[in-house]
């Protein structure tokens, strides 16, 4: 098994802390894994790109290029930029963040490149908001993955988040586990 | 005493995140460190480690990076276990005091995250700092994922400080590539690797004040190169000392190191030499060059100072075509690697086609793909039974294609 996974987010809304939650996660499960980001100036704010690779077999390719199989949007804007589509192929699954329905969002001129794809919304940055206290949309879209690829039972990839999460108090553990726990819920 | 970091057998780290922690099994007494990108996570998760009680030792804040190998100079000659870490233009500025570090047989270790050398500033990953450091007299070693900087930093302290040795050691690790891309790593425990690494041993310590020395003395004609020649015997002796080092490591974990690695060399007519992360990426393009008959092979010297010239040789000594990898800008030659390579074989008498190619410059993606190329030209080459390449091509350099030397140029 092979899996390829993009994030497109902003720098300072813990895509690389998502992506090697992720690479953690599948550790967990017997996977190797790869996770890394492009940066281009290290700017809060600017769009930047994050990476997992996931697979039965050691990790040997140090290029950064993939043909990812998920995309992972977690910036509501960054919906909008066509170059989300780069590098993905016809069965690529696309989990954007935004505060509208699949069908408002397809009906968006802005949003014509994602017609016709794999698409599932949720909204991280809301659920982010009112179940951890703050816009930090890496977790709840991490668990809309997990619960689209179904890649481990939500179950244990909880369990393993809250291994991830220690170092935290225990008010943001369980702000966390609520919100992945919604996430998976709603993710449409 | 330092309190025990608890670790999974399996974590998932990145290369800096590996380093810093064989920093902290190591038990350094002093680091002087001026925090640089990429390499910056080190020095921050050692002093994180230091405030929160997991290392006993003294963590030096200076102003720059030549303050901070000075600093590592005099803490090293008082009688310390002394370690760093840096890139690029800190790489630089410590340049001055590598070579005093060296000459006076301190066994330092710092852990390199290799980064480009400005201008044009750049913050990726290249071996411009290691090419920089090449003759200061250090031992450099190389680690291709998080995995090798964790070894390789838990080794260099080793190797360091052995009696036969006494020089100073630097890891090497690409910086992003490995440096921020988390890998499995499989960590030992703190009390083995600290058992591994040993109880430092002081030699002449300028605190021992009922046997006062002198480090850093003038000497002129008459004793110079005396000195010298005696510390280069010390690096071209250190090979032994490495491989004992590498026999206990793998003794401890299973995990071999060799001086010079190698894939798929059994049978190889064609071989690509690579340093860092594109040694493992290289290595599928070769598996992947074997699916379309080409007999590729991939080799990657584990220690670029002292290099192994004769295991290097050895490894080569059935093909018939070679590719070196630079990733540097020679500014003016072929590359220090197609250089040392091409010495190696023709000092052994072989006489494979060797060629040169630079690649990944400031962090310029090389793929599968691209060193897929690089072996259809060997193949070339291997086919006709003499060069039929340039003898310098440029890896996904965009614009229109440069080369050097072209066959009949």
């Amino acid at each position: 098994m092979q899996l390829y996974v993009r994030w497109h987010s902003r720098a300072g809304q813990g895509a690389v802390t998502g992506a090697k939650a992720l690479a953690e996660v599948m550790s967990q499960q017997g996977k190797y894994v790869q996770a890394y980001s492009v940066y281009g100036a290290e700017k809060r704010g600017a769009p930047m790109m994050a990476f997992d690779k996931i697979s039965d077999e050691p990790i040997n390719d140090h290029s950064k290029g993939i043909n990812p199989d998920y995309i992972l949007v977690i910036d509501p804007s960054l919906v909008f930029n066509p170059e989300i589509l780069n590098d993905t192929h016809e069965n690529t699954k696309f989990i954007v963040t935004t505060h509208m329905s699949k069908e408002e969002l397809l009906a968006m001129p802005q949003a014509a490149h994602l017609k016709g794809k794999n698409l599932f919304v949720v909204d991280a940055i809301k659920i982010s908001q009112e179940d951890i206290g703050r816009a930090m949309p890496n977790t709840p879209i991490l668990a809309a993955f997990i619960k689209i690829s179904e890649v481990v039972s939500p179950e244990s990839f909880l369990d393993t988040m809250k291994v991830i999460l220690s170092k935290f108090p225990q008010k943001i553990i369980d702000g966390n586990i609520k919100a992945m726990t919604r996430a998976m819920e709603e993710v449409k | 005493m330092a309190e025990k970091y608890e670790l999974k057998t399996k974590e998932v780290w990145d290369g800096n995140t590996a380093a810093s922690h064989a920093l902290r099994q190591a038990q350094v007494d002093v680091v002087a460190a001026y925090p640089i990108t990429p390499s910056t996570p080190i020095v921050q998760n050692y002093s994180s480690y230091l405030a929160d009680g997991y290392v006993d030792g003294e963590f030096v804040m200076v102003e720059s990076e030549h303050s901070a190998m000075s600093a590592c100079v005099g803490a090293s000659a008082a009688g310390g276990r002394v370690a760093t870490a840096t890139s690029s233009q800190g790489y630089a500025l410590m340049v001055e005091v590598l070579y005093q570090a060296s000459g006076m047989r301190l066994p330092i270790v710092m852990t390199v995250v290799n980064r480009a050398l400005a201008s044009p500033l750049n913050i990726h990953g290249d071996h411009g700092d290691l090419y920089l450091g090449r003759d200061a007299g250090w031992i450099h070693l190389i680690a291709n994922n998080p995995q090798e900087a964790y070894d390789m930093t838990l080794c260099a302290f080793k190797i360091a400080e052995d009696e036969d040795v006494r020089l100073p050691v630097t890891t090497n690790q690409d910086g992003f590539l490995v440096s921020h891309t988390a890998q499995i790593v499989e960590p030992l425990d703190d009390e083995t690797a600290y058992k591994f690494v040993g109880d430092y041993k002081q030699k002449n310590p300028m605190l021992d004040f009922d046997h006062p020395v002198t480090y850093g003395a003038q000497t002129e004609e008459e004793w110079h190169f005396e000195h010298k020649a005696r510390q280069h015997k010390a690096l071209m002796d250190s090979p032994k000392v490495i491989e004992k080092v590498f026999a206990e490591f793998k003794e401890l974990t299973g995990r071999e190191y060799k001086l010079v690695e190698s894939h798929n060399m059994e049978d190889a007519e064609v071989a690509i030499v690579a340093m860092g992360s594109n040694y493992e990426t290289a290595k599928i393009a070769a598996d992947e060059a074997r699916k379309a008959g080409i007999k590729a092979g991939v080799v990657c010297p584990r220690s670029f100072r002292p290099f192994p010239i004769k295991e290097m040789a050895e490894t080569l000594k059935n093909v018939k075509a070679i590719a070196a990898l630079d990733r540097n800008c020679p500014m003016g030659t072929i590359g220090a690697l197609h250089n040392e390579v091409a010495g190696a074989i023709n000092a052994f008498g072989q006489n494979a086609i060797i060629t040169g190619y630079i690649y990944g410059l400031g962090g310029r993606d090389t793929t599968v793909a691209h060193n897929l190329e690089v072996f259809k030209d060997l193949a070339m080459n291997a086919e006709a039974g003499k060069r039929v390449t340039p003898l310098q091509k440029f890896i996904n350099l965009r614009g229109p294609e440069l080369s050097f030397f072209k066959v009949g140029e």
